[in-house]
C-alpha cells in the first residue's frame, strides 16, 4: 500500500535533490557552452567548507553555509580565470613569450568536458591529501515530522522550499537585471552584444562564479545529510546530468520541469519498488527523453510554439 | 648487479605514484636494504600488499595498508622472520578492480612475491582470484566477508557473514523481537549476507518481513525508511557498504525512524560513531570480531595494539576491523614460515593448515580475544566474537562476547583443502532452502 503522504514527500524530496544538483551546471552549460564535469567536486567544496566552518570554526549552521556558498564561487572565480577563459595564463604567455598560451573553453563541449574531468581528478585527489578519507560531520538539524507509522526528516522538507526559492532567485536574476539581460544577450549574439558595450568577458566570469556558487550551495545544504568524503560530488552528478538533459536549454524552466517529471518518477517507482528500481527508471526515463525529445522538455516546448506561431 | 638493488629501484619508480597518494609505508623497505646490502633474495622474505589508498574504499582500505606495515616493522624490529628481513612491495590500486587485477600480475611476476594481501571487497578478490589461482599464489583476503571461499592458496582470516550476522542477529531477537527487515548493499556481498540473515532468523525462530537491497552509488534513503517503518518490524538488519551508504545513518536519525539495527558493516569499519555526530549511530549493534573499542589487555592495554598503532600514525583516525585481521594475519604467516622454515608457498600452507594460534605464549598478538585460531581444513579463523552497541553519545559498550568458529564450510559444506585441493566459492542458496 502506497501512503499518499509519504508518495508527496518523496516526491519534494526527489524534486529538491534533481533541481539544487542540476542548476548550477545548467547555468554553466546553457550560457556558456561549458560542461563542467567538476560540477561534483565544486558541490563538494561547499559540503567540505560549510561543514569545516560549522565544526572547526564553531559558527552557526546558516552562517557556516553562507561561508561555503562564498567560498564556493570565489574558488569558480578562480578556475575561470585560469582554467575556462585562460585568461591569467595568457597574462602570463604575454609577458614571457609575448602570445596567448591558450583560447578560452567557451562553446567548446568536448574540450571544457576534457578540461573539467581532469580538473575533478585532481580535487578529489587534493581533498583526500588535505583533509584525509573523511571528516566529522555535522548533524541534521530541525528533526521529524510524524504521521501516523511514519516520519520524515524537516530538514529535508525545508531543503525542498529553498529549491524552489532559488529557481525564482534564479528566474529573477536572468530576466529583471541588468545582469540577467547582459548575460542573455552574450548567449544569444556574443559579437553583437560586445558591439554594444557588454563586457562579455565579464559576464562569462560572473556566470561561471554564480553557477559555481549555486554548486556550493547544493553542497553546503546537503552537508549535514550526505557522508563527508571526497567522492560525494559523484552522487549528483548523474542527477544532475539527466536533469540538464530532460528540462533542454532553458535554464530555470528546463530545470524546474525535469525536477519536477524526474522528481515524480522516483518518488512514485522508490516509494513501490525501492530505491534500486527508482534510479533505474530515472535512467530509462533520459534515455526516452533522448530519443523523443533531444531538446529536452523546454526545446520541445519551444518547437511547438514556433509551429504554432507559424501556422498562425 | 644483485635482484635486490632492482627492487630497491622500482620503489624508487614506485615512489613517485606513492607520494601523490599519500603513501606512507614505502620507506619501510628503504630502510631494510641498508643492512642487506649484496644479500641474495632467499634472504629477504618479500610480501606484497595491495589496499586501497584512494577511491571509493580508501576509508576503510587505508587502515589496512597501515596496519600490515606496522606488522612488518614490528616483525623486522624483532629480527625479521625465521631471521630474514621482510621487504614490502606496496601499491595503490585506487579502488579500481582493473588495477588490481594488473598490480596483482606485477606483484607475482616481477615481485615475484612470498605472500600477497590484496583487496577490500568481494567483487575485487573475486576479480583477482583466478589469477592468483592460475599462479598458485599464497594469498590472504583479510575483510569480513559473506564466507565460503574453500580455495587452496587463499587463507580468509576476517569473520564470515555467519560469525558476525550469527553474533548480533540472535542477541537483538532475544532482545527484541522476531521481525526483521534486511537491507543490503546490491552486490555479492550484500545479496549473500541477506541470504545469511533469512538462514539464521529460521534458526533463531524469527522471521524476514522485508528486504531491500540499494545500490553502491545511491544515498538518498527517504523512501528506504518509509519501506522500514511501513514493515514495522522489531529490528534491521543493515549490511549497507561504502561511503555514499553511510548517509542512511545520518538520514534514518534526522527522519525520527528509532529501531534497533544490527549489523557487520557499519561502525567497525568506516567508524561512523566518530565520524557522524550524535545520535545518528544511537542503539546500533555491531556484529564484529574486532572494533577499536574491543576490551581486551592485548588491544586496549598498556603498549597494546592501540598504543602501537597510534604511536606509528597519530594522525590515523580509527583502528578498524580489518586492519586488525591484515595485522594478526601477518603474525600468523611469520609463524607458518618459521615452522615450515622456508618461504617456499607449498610448504608455507602446509604449515599454515596445521592449525597456528595466535594468543599464545610463544605468538601473543591477538587483540580481538584471548586466542585466534587458524581452522587449516578451511583457512577461515575460529573467532572471539563482539556484539558492540553505540549510545545516544556514541560511545561503544561490548553487550555479549564469545568464541564462534568457522561453522559453514567446516559443518555444512564439508570443506578440507588438507584433502581436496579446491577453488570454489559455496553460497547459502547451495544448502538452504530458506536463503531461496
Amino acid at each position: 500500500m502506497v501512503n499518499g503522504l509519504n508518495l508527496a514527500l518523496q516526491f519534494l524530496d526527489s524534486f529538491a535533490f534533481i533541481v539544487l544538483a542540476a542548476a548550477g551546471l545548467a547555468i554553466i552549460f546553457g550560457i556558456m557552452g561549458v560542461i563542467n564535469l567538476a560540477h561534483g567536486e565544486f558541490i563538494l567544496v561547499g559540503a567540505y567548507a560549510t561543514t569545516l566552518a560549522a565544526t572547526q570554526l564553531g559558527l552557526p549552521l546558516v552562517v557556516a553555509m553562507a561561508a561555503g556558498t562564498l567560498v564556493t564561487a570565489l574558488f569558480g572565480l578562480v578556475v575561470e580565470r585560469t582554467i575556462v577563459s585562460g585568461a591569467v595564463p595568457n597574462a602570463v604567455g604575454q609577458r614571457i613569450a609575448g602570445r596567448d598560451v591558450m583560447e578560452p573553453l567557451y562553446d567548446r563541449l568536448a574540450d571544457s568536458m576534457v578540461a573539467t574531468f581532469g580538473l575533478s581528478l585532481v580535487m578529489v585527489q587534493g581533498a583526500r591529501i588535505v583533509f584525509g578519507n573523511s571528516i566529522d560531520q555535522i548533524a541534521t538539524p530541525l528533526g521529524e515530522i510524524a504521521y501516523g507509522a511514519f516520519s520524515y526528516s524537516t530538514y529535508r522538507v525545508v531543503l525542498s522550499g529553498v529549491s524552489i526559492a532559488v529557481l525564482l532567485v534564479v528566474y529573477y536574476v536572468f530576466t529583471r537585471t541588468d545582469y540577467g539581460m547582459r548575460a542573455r544577450a552574450t548567449i544569444q549574439d556574443e559579437e553583437t552584444a560586445k558591439a554594444l558595450g557588454v563586457d562579455t568577458e565579464r559576464t562569462y566570469m560572473t556566470t561561471f562564479a554564480v553557477g559555481s556558487g549555486l554548486a556550493g550551495l547544493t553542497g553546503a545544504l546537503f552537508a549535514p545529510i550526505v557522508s563527508m568524503q571526497p567522492t560525494l560530488g559523484d552522487q549528483f552528478l548523474v542527477e544532475a546530468f539527466v536533469a540538464v538533459v530532460v528540462g533542454g536549454p532553458s535554464v530555470v524552466l528546463g530545470t524546474a520541469l525535469s525536477g519536477g517529471v524526474l522528481g515524480a518518477i522516483n518518488a512514485v517507482f522508490s516509494n513501490l519498488f525501492g530505491t534500486f528500481v527508482g534510479r533505474i527508471m530515472l535512467l530509462v526515463a533520459a534515455m526516452i527523453a533522448l530519443r523523443f525529445l533531444p531538446e529536452g522538455i523546454t526545446g520541445f516546448i519551444e518547437r511547438v510554439r514556433t509551429r504554432r506561431q507559424e501556422g498562425a | 648487479m644483485s635482484r635486490r638493488t632492482v627492487s630497491r629501484r622500482r620503489f624508487v619508480t614506485a615512489g613517485g605514484a606513492a607520494l601523490v597518494s599519500g603513501l606512507a609505508g614505502c620507506s619501510n623497505s628503504g630502510g631494510s636494504g641498508a643492512s642487506t646490502d649484496g644479500a641474495s633474495s632467499s634472504d629477504v622474505v618479500k610480501i606484497g600488499v595491495l589496499e586501497d589508498q584512494s577511491g571509493n574504499f580508501a576509508l576503510v582500505g587505508d587502515p589496512k595498508h597501515k596496519a600490515s606495515m606496522l606488522a612488518i616493522e614490528e616483525i623486522n624490529a624483532n629480527g625479521g622472520i625465521d631471521g630474514k628481513e621482510v621487504e614490502v612491495y606496496s601499491r595503490d590500486p585506487q579502488s579500481d578492480n582493473q588495477r588490481y587485477q594488473e598490480l596483482t600480475r606485477e606483484m607475482i611476476n616481477e615481485n615475484d612475491v612470498d605472500v600477497l594481501w590484496a583487496g577490500y571487497s568481494s567483487a575485487t578478490r573475486e576479480a583477482i582470484r583466478p589469477i592468483i589461482n592460475r599462479n598458485e599464489q599464497l594469498y590472504f583476503y583479510t575483510t569480513q566477508y559473506e564466507g565460503g571461499v574453500c580455495d587452496k592458496t587463499t587463507f580468509a582470516p576476517g569473520p564470515t557473514a555467519r560469525q558476525q550476522l550469527g553474533t548480533v542477529l540472535p542477541y537483538l531477537r532475544e532482545e527484541y523481537g522476531p521481525e526483521i527487515y534486511t537491507i543490503a548493499a546490491d552486490y555479492n556481498f550484500g545479496q549473500l549476507s541477506a541470504d545469511w540473515v533469512k538462514v539464521l532468523a529460521d534458526e533463531h525462530d524469527a522471521e524476514v518481513v522485508g528486504e531491500e537491497f540499494v545500490p553502491l552509488s545511491e544515498s538518498s534513503f527517504g523512501s528506504t525508511i518509509n519501506r522500514i517503518q511501513e514493515a514495522d518490524p522489531d529490528f534491521v538488519m543493515s549490511m549497507l557498504v561504502g561511503a555514499n551508504h553511510t548517509s542512511f545513518y545520518e538520514q534514518k536519525a534526522s527522519a525520527g525512524l528509532e529501531i534497533p539495527i544490527g549489523t557487520s558493516t557499519a561502525m567497525a569499519q568506516g567508524y561512523e560513531h566518530r565520524r557522524l555526530e550524535p545520535p545518528a549511530m544511537a542503539n546500533i549493534y555491531a556484529g564484529v570480531n574486532y572494533m577499536e573499542e574491543v576490551p581486551t589487555e592485548s588491544n586496549t592495554g598498556d603498549g597494546g595494539f592501540v598504543d602501537r598503532y597510534f604511536e606509528k600514525y597519530p594522525d590515523a583516525p580509527y583502528l578498524n576491523e580489518e586492519a586488525e585481521t591484515n595485522y594478526f594475519s601477518t603474525y600468523m604467516y611469520k609463524q607458518a614460515v618459521e615452522q615450515a622454515g622456508t618461504t617456499e608457498q607449498p610448504e608455507v600452507i602446509e604449515a599454515l593448515e596445521s592449525g597456528i594460534s595466535l594468543g599464545t605464549e610463544r605468538a601473543p598478538e591477538a587483540p580481538d580475544g584471548e586466542t585466534i585460531e587458524l581452522d587449516g581444513a578451511t583457512h577461515h579463523v575460529d573467532h572471539h566474537m563482539w556484539v558492540l552497541r553505540a549510545d545516544e553519545e556514541h560511545n561503544i559498550e561490548a553487550v555479549a562476547d564469545r568464541k564462534v568458529p568457522e561453522q559453514f564450510l567446516s559443518e555444512t559444506v564439508g570443506c578440507d583443502l588438507r584433502e581436496e585441493a579446491e577453488q570454489t566459492q559455496y553460497t547459502p542458496r547451495d544448502y538452504y532452502e530458506e536463503a531461496e
